[in-house]
């Protein structure tokens, strides 16, 4: 069988989900081989071998973490040249997608970004990517070089299939040229506590129509155990953080239930949220374009009717 | 300082965007188009640089004959020259090789600064700006939220999703700018008259001496499937204060608590 590099997704040595999900979708095509860049392959070991993991390449270069992509893609290019593996798949985020680019231009092979599912067609993998503002579905495949995807969260339900995977420490040059964006300056942001908004399977987001307070959308949102999101009119008037915008320009999501408080439902809005499988919308303008995608509306009031559904679930959950 | 804005043509979104059935590729013809919205925030950077000293901007454009007007809209904006690469063979070429046709045209216009928008709106893969800079070699800073140019280098703020990076690099670079770093002028009277004069060339692949098979695309699309409609939903006022009820009836019902 041939070998498939996922490339780990992490911080600081903790597995994000998305990896598990890389490594289920890698054991569809081949034999997993993950690529750890870092510090705390240690602490991840046990996450990797938990999901197929057969081997596990530990790169520790300093370089690799004070320059922008450009060296994580060259070293990636020279584990490829010894591994020689038919896909590579990568998270679909943006540094994710940045890396991706690089390797296919290196190793002269097709890539495909934003994948929604891959399979299996004999040993060549299929992906399916949602395009067009989620108004079509498209199936495609790689004709050239080694199949480099990037992969979107929730793209696979993580299957666990225990390995003891060795960790092989791989020594890798970075060139002058790599080295030619520097990171500066970097300002963690602060945890809020609640779920990874593209990971998550609950979304409450608002909009506009919360005139400037998202508590009651937070308090709604933490009745559920969700993650908060926003539309781009919130985050341009500065209520809430780019980072949790919902759209074309912000995250694409698709929970099992997103809910939109306070938003009409552009169609840049719409393109990052209606895959989700149940959409609910409140608003107090009954013609909103939002209400053509819900499968649950309540025209009326968000400062209203989210603190009384607060109060609700709490009362139900309890 | 010579700086290039890639700027692509793509369908109107809010127009009925669609595939090709023959070749399951974008309908570029068939279908209304414009200047990337993205493109626009690149277009401004570039615009505001020239405004605080010493530069010539120029349009890039890779795609079909009615892309020009992609072009043109730049050249509204107040850009000084465009340049339009135009073959059949492009019909179908991914970012792949987009990015080959658009390095090989840079390379020929010798550009200090290259700026691109952070995604096309159509494709919205987000990866010609690295691609661009793998093949051409130079240092890429790329969805920048704030950007200061001056003479020799290039600083960004990079928002991303767990923090807020500053990098910079040093001309001539490669950029790439958010729907974050400015709000784009619309073309002025002035501006428009003015276009009309404005030098635009046309290029073939042959004038960037690239073969047809380099730009054949790497991958294919098998199939493309319309999202089936979605089933109209349930929807309650709140008139009578059991909007939250209901809802929250909903949520419980669909295993949602
Ligand atoms: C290039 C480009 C990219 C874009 N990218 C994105 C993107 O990524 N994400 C995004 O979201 N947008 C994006 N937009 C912007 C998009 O076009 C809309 O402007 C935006 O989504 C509107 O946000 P909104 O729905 O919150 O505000 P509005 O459209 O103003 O809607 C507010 C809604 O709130 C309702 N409302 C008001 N008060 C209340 C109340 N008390 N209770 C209940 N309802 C109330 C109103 O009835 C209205 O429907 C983009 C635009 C462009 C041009
Ligand atoms: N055909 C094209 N012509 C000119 N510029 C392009 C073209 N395709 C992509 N670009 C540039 O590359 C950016 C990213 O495109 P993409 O990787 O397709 O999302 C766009 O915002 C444009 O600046």
């Amino acid at each position: 069988m041939s070998n498939v590099l996922v490339l780990v997704d992490h911080t600081a040595g903790v597995v994000r989900k998305t990896t598990a999900e890389l490594l289920t979708i890698a054991r569809r095509l081949g034999e997993p081989v993950a690529v750890f860049i870092g510090d705390g392959v240690q602490d991840a070991l046990p996450a990797l071998g938990q999901y197929g993991a057969t081997k596990v390449i530990a790169l520790t270069n300093p370089e690799l973490s004070q320059y922008l992509v450009a060296p994580k893609a060259e070293a990636l290019q020279q584990v490829a040249a010894k591994i020689e593996p038919s896909a590579i798949l990568i998270s679909s985020n943006a540094e994710g997608k940045e890396i991706a680019a690089r390797l296919a231009v290196k190793l002269e092979s097709g890539l495909i970004t934003d994948a929604v599912d891959v399979q299996a067609d004999g040993s060549s993998p299929v992906t399916t990517q949602s395009v067009f503002a989620g108004n079509f579905t498209v199936k495609s495949k790689i004709t050239k070089g080694i199949a480099i995807i990037t992969v979107k969260p929730n793209a696979a339900t993580p299957e666990a299939a225990e390995t003891s995977p060795e960790v092989e420490e791989f020594d890798v040059t970075i060139s002058d040229a790599a080295k030619t964006a520097r990171i500066t300056d970097s300002k963690p942001r602060a945890a809020t506590g609640r779920p990874e908004l593209t990971e998550a399977a609950i979304i409450v987001s608002g909009g506009r129509g919360t005139g400037g307070d998202f508590a009651p959308v937070e308090a709604f949102a933490d009745s559920l155990g969700a993650a908060v999101g926003a539309s781009r009119a919130a985050v341009d008037s500065g209520w809430y953080p780019h980072a949790y915008q919902v759209g074309q320009t912000g995250k694409t999501v698709s929970p099992q239930l997103y809910v939109a408080a306070g938003i009409s439902g552009a169609i840049q809005h719409r393109a990052g949220m209606q895959t989700s499988k149940t959409i609910v919308a409140i608003n107090k303008d009954n013609e909103a374009p939002i209400f053509e995608l819900v499968d649950f509306g309540v025209v009326g009031d968000l400062h209203k009717v989210l603190p009384a559904a607060t109060e609700e679930v709490t009362k139900r959950k309890s | 300082m010579k700086i290039v804005v890639c700027a692509k043509f793509v369908p109107d979104a809010t127009a009925d965007r669609r595939f090709r059935s023959e070749d399951n590729t974008v309908d570029r013809a068939g279908v209304d188009g414009l200047l990337s919205e993205l493109d626009e925030y690149a277009v401004e950077t570039a615009l505001t640089v020239k405004e605080a000293g010493d530069a010539e901007v120029t349009i890039l454009t890779v795609g079909p004959e009615q892309a020009a007007d992609a072009v043109k809209k730049g050249l509204q904006m107040g850009a000084d020259a465009g340049v339009h690469v135009l073959d059949d063979a492009i019909h179908g070429s991914d970012a792949v090789a987009t990015s080959l046709v658009l390095s090989k045209a840079l390379a020929k216009l010798e550009a200090d600064l290259v700026i691109f928008g952070m995604a096309s709106t159509d494709g919205g893969m987000g990866v010609v700006p690295a691609m661009v800079s793998e093949r051409l070699g130079l240092p890429a800073v790329t969805l920048g939220s704030e950007v200061t140019v001056d003479g020799t280098s290039v600083k960004i703020r990079r928002d991303g999703d767990t923090a807020s990076d500053t990098v910079e690099g040093t001309l001539p670079l490669v950029l790439s700018v958010s729907d974050q770093a400015n709000e784009p002028r619309y073309p002025s009277f002035k501006g428009i008259m003015a276009a009309k004069k404005k030098p635009v060339q046309t290029w073939s692949l042959a004038d960037l001496e690239i073969t047809p098979e380099q730009v054949s695309s790497w991958t294919e699309v098998v199939e493309v499937t319309a999202r089936p409609a979605r089933t109209a939903g349930t929807i309650v006022t709140d008139e009578d204060g059991s909007g939250a009820g209901q809802l929250v009836e909903f949520l419980s019902t669909n295993k949602f608590l």
